[in-house]
C-alpha cells in the first residue's frame, strides 16, 4: 500500500510539472503577441506625436520645400494616386486572366507546371530586383523613362503573383455545380466563367486586389531603383481635359513622387523639422494601408458567410 | 402523342455549332494563356538582364575579385569591387532579423494553434497581417528615430546607424508572414493526432511539441525559409537605419551596407546607362537574386514534400 500512494504521489507531481510547463507556453504565446502589438503600438504613437501636428489641409496641399514648415506631401500623393491607376489597369486584367486560366482552362501538362512553379517563385523574388528588371526594361529598352507609367507597370508586376494567387484560390471555392448547371443551358466555356464564375468570385478577387494594391502602395526600393525623383514641385498635367476629347493621358509620361519616396527624402535630411514631416508622411502611408488592409479583411470575413452554396 | 415542335428537331442556328462562335472560345483561352504565361517571361526578363549586364561587368572585373576582395568602392577613383562587404552586411542583419522573427514567431504560432481560443485567434491573424502590411520605410523611420535612441540608452556607444536595430526591427516585421505559414502548417495536422496524444496524457504544449511540431515539420521549415528569404531581400529599413558605407563587418553593432542598400545608394545618384556603375547593380542584383532563388527553391521543395505528408 505504501508503495501504491508513493507512486500516485509521483504521478500527481509529474503532472503538476507538466501542467505548470503548459501555463508556461501560454503565458510565452501571450508574450510574444503581445510584443507584437506592443511594436505597433509603439511605431503608430511615435508617428502620431512626432507627425500629428503637421497634419493639416496645407500639408496635403502644398509642394515640397526646402523650408520644412511650409513642405507638404501633394505632388507625393497625386503621384501614388497615378501610378496606382496604372498599376491597376495593368495589374488586374492580367492576374485575374492569369488566375482563370490556371484554374479553369489550364490542362494538367509540363508548361502549366512550370508556370505555376514560376508564379510561387515570383512570389519570393526581392522587390528591389523587380526595380532592376524595370529599368533595364521599361526604362531603357522600352524607352519609357522615369515616367508614372513605367513605375505603374513596375508595382503591377510586383502584384501580380498576389492578384493570381487570390483569384484562384477564388476560383477554387466555387462549386462544380454552378459550372454544370451554366454547361447544361448550353453555355460555352467563357460564357460561363464571365457570367458565372468571375461575379460569383468577385469579393474574393477584390480582397486580393486590394491587398496587392496596399503593399504596391508602400514599396520604395523598385520605384527608386527606376530613379524616381525625390523632389517635385509641380502636377503632371491633368487626365482630364476641358476639350475633346476630354481624356489626356500625356500624364502618363511625366516624371513624379510618391508618398515613400518623399518619406524617405524627408527622413535622410539631418534637420529635425523634415523628420516631424516624414513622421506625417509616414502616419498618412500606414493610415492608407491599414484601411485597405483593414477593407480586404472585412470582405474576406463578412462578405463570404452570406454566401452559402 | 403531342406532335413535337420543328423547332426542337432543327435547333436555331445560334445553337448550332458555329464556326464564329469556336473561334472566339480559342482566341479567349489565347488570350487567358497569355496572361498566364506572361510570369514565365517575367522571370525569363530577370534573368537574362541580370546575366546580359553582369557579363559586361565581369569583362572588366575578374569573378575571383569580385568574390574575394574585401573593399567594395565601385564609384571611388581607387575601385574595388569585393561583394564580401555588402555579403556580411547582408548575413549580419538577416541573422538579427531572423534571431528575432523565427522563435517569436514560432511561439506565437503554437499559442494561436494550439492554446488560443478562438476569438483570440480570429482578432489576432487579421492584427498580424496588418502588421505586415506597413510599408517597409515606416519601419525605417521607426528603427532610426525610435528603436536605436532606444538601443543607445542600453548601448551608449551605439552609433547613430547600425545593422542592430535594423535587424531587430526587419524581425518584427518578419513576424507575421513566419507566424502565418506555420500557424497554417500546424493547423492543417489533422484533429486525430492530437486527440490520440491527449488520450495519451500528454499536455497542450506537450503535444504540439512531440506531435504537432514533427508533423508539420515541412511546412514549418518552409516558412522559416520564406522568412530567410525576405530578410535577404528587405530594403528600405536596412537603406534607413544601417546606414550605407560597405564595411567588411562581423559585429551588429557597427553601420555597414547591405547588397540592397548598395542598389538603393546608387540608384539615388544620376546613373550614367551603360557605365559601370549602372553594371555593378545589375552584378549585385544577380547575387542577391541567386541567394533569395536557392532559398526560394528549397521552400517549394519542402513545401511540396509537406503536402503529400498526409
Amino acid at each position: 500500500m505504501m508503495d501504491n500512494t508513493d507512486s500516485v504521489d509521483e504521478i500527481r507531481a509529474i503532472i503538476t510539472r507538466h501542467k505548470r510547463w503548459d501555463l508556461l507556453a501560454l503565458i510565452a504565446g501571450i508574450i510574444a503577441l503581445m510584443i507584437a502589438v506592443l511594436t505597433f503600438i509603439a511605431l503608430f504613437g511615435s508617428m502620431v506625436i512626432d507627425g500629428m501636428p503637421r497634419i493639416t489641409l496645407e500639408f496635403f496641399t502644398s509642394f515640397p520645400s526646402r523650408k520644412p514648415e511650409i513642405a507638404g506631401i501633394l505632388s507625393a500623393w497625386v503621384g501614388t494616386t497615378l501610378v496606382m491607376l496604372v498599376t491597376a489597369a495593368a495589374a488586374v486584367p492580367l492576374g485575374v486572366a492569369a488566375g482563370v486560366y490556371l484554374e479553369e482552362y489550364a490542362p494538367k501538362n509540363l508548361i502549366t507546371e512550370i508556370i505555376e512553379i514560376n508564379v510561387t517563385n515570383l512570389a519570393g523574388v526581392p522587390s528591389i530586383i523587380y526595380g532592376l528588371l524595370a529599368l533595364g526594361l521599361f526604362v531603357y529598352q522600352m524607352g519609357l523613362g522615369q515616367s508614372i507609367l513605367a513605375a505603374g507597370l513596375t508595382l503591377a508586376l510586383l502584384i501580380l503573383p498576389i492578384v493570381i494567387v487570390a483569384t484562384r484560390e477564388a476560383i477554387r471555392s466555387i462549386p462544380v455545380a454552378i459550372r454544370e448547371g451554366a454547361y447544361a443551358l448550353g453555355a460555352t466555356k467563357w460564357q460561363t466563367v464571365a457570367d458565372h464564375v468571375i461575379p460569383y468570385s468577385a469579393a474574393g478577387i477584390l480582397t486580393g486586389i486590394i491587398i496587392g494594391l496596399a503593399r504596391a502602395i508602400g514599396e520604395t526600393a523598385p520605384i527608386i531603383t527606376i530613379g524616381a525623383l525625390t523632389f517635385i514641385a509641380f502636377l503632371p498635367p491633368s487626365p482630364v481635359q476641358e476639350q475633346f476629347p476630354f481624356l489626356s493621358f500625356d500624364w502618363l509620361m511625366d516624371p513624379f513622387t510618391v508618398m515613400p519616396i518623399q518619406m524617405f527624402n524627408w527622413i535622410s535630411r539631418p534637420q529635425e523639422a523634415f523628420q516631424h514631416n516624414a513622421a506625417a508622411a509616414g502616419l498618412v502611408l500606414i493610415i492608407m494601408t491599414v484601411i485597405m488592409n483593414g477593407l480586404a479583411i472585412y470582405l474576406r470575413y463578412h462578405l463570404r458567410k452570406k454566401i452559402k452554396w | 402523342m403531342a406532335k413535337i415542335p420543328a423547332a426542337i428537331n432543327t435547333p436555331p442556328k445560334s445553337l448550332r455549332h458555329n464556326h464564329k462562335r469556336h473561334l472566339k472560345e480559342r482566341i479567349i483561352e489565347l488570350l487567358l494563356f497569355l496572361a498566364a504565361f506572361l510570369s514565365v517571361f517575367i522571370t525569363f526578363a530577370i534573368i537574362y538582364l541580370l546575366i546580359s549586364e553582369s557579363l559586361v561587368f565581369f569583362k572588366h572585373v575578374p569573378l575571383w575579385d569580385f568574390l574575394t576582395d574585401t573593399q567594395w568602392t565601385p564609384l571611388f577613383d581607387d575601385a574595388h569591387y569585393g561583394i564580401l562587404p555588402l555579403l556580411s552586411g547582408t548575413v549580419i542583419s538577416s541573422l538579427v532579423a531572423l534571431a528575432i522573427a523565427l522563435p517569436f514567431g514560432t511561439i506565437i504560432a503554437i499559442y494561436l494553434s494550439e492554446f488560443a481560443p478562438f476569438l483570440v485567434r480570429e482578432i489576432a491573424k487579421p492584427f498580424l497581417e496588418l502588421l505586415g502590411g506597413v510599408p517597409t520605410v515606416v519601419y525605417g523611420y521607426f528603427a532610426l528615430l525610435f528603436v536605436t535612441p532606444l538601443l543607445q540608452t542600453i548601448l551608449p556607444d551605439l552609433p547613430g546607424f547600425n545593422l542592430l536595430s535594423a535587424g531587430l526591427v526587419m524581425g518584427i516585421m518578419i513576424i507575421p508572414y513566419v507566424s502565418s505559414m506555420t500557424e497554417d502548417a500546424m493547423r492543417s495536422v489533422p484533429m486525430h493526432l492530437r486527440e490520440g496524444s491527449y488520450a495519451m496524457g500528454a499536455t497542450r504544449f506537450q503535444t504540439a511539441i512531440t506531435v504537432v511540431m514533427p508533423a508539420s515539420l515541412s511546412g514549418i521549415a518552409a516558412a522559416y525559409i520564406l522568412g530567410i528569404s525576405r530578410a535577404v531581400g528587405e530594403t528600405m529599413v536596412v537603406a534607413i537605419a544601417a546606414g550605407m558605407q560597405p564595411n567588411l563587418v562581423w559585429n551588429p553593432t557597427e553601420p555597414a551596407a547591405t547588397i540592397t542598400t548598395y542598389i538603393v545608394q546608387v540608384s539615388l545618384g544620376d546613373l550614367p546607362h551603360g557605365s559601370i556603375g549602372y553594371q555593378t547593380i545589375f552584378a549585385a542584383g544577380l547575387t542577391l537574386l541567386l541567394l533569395t532563388l536557392v532559398f526560394n527553391i528549397l521552400g517549394h521543395l519542402l513545401r511540396k514534400r509537406f503536402r503529400e505528408v498526409y
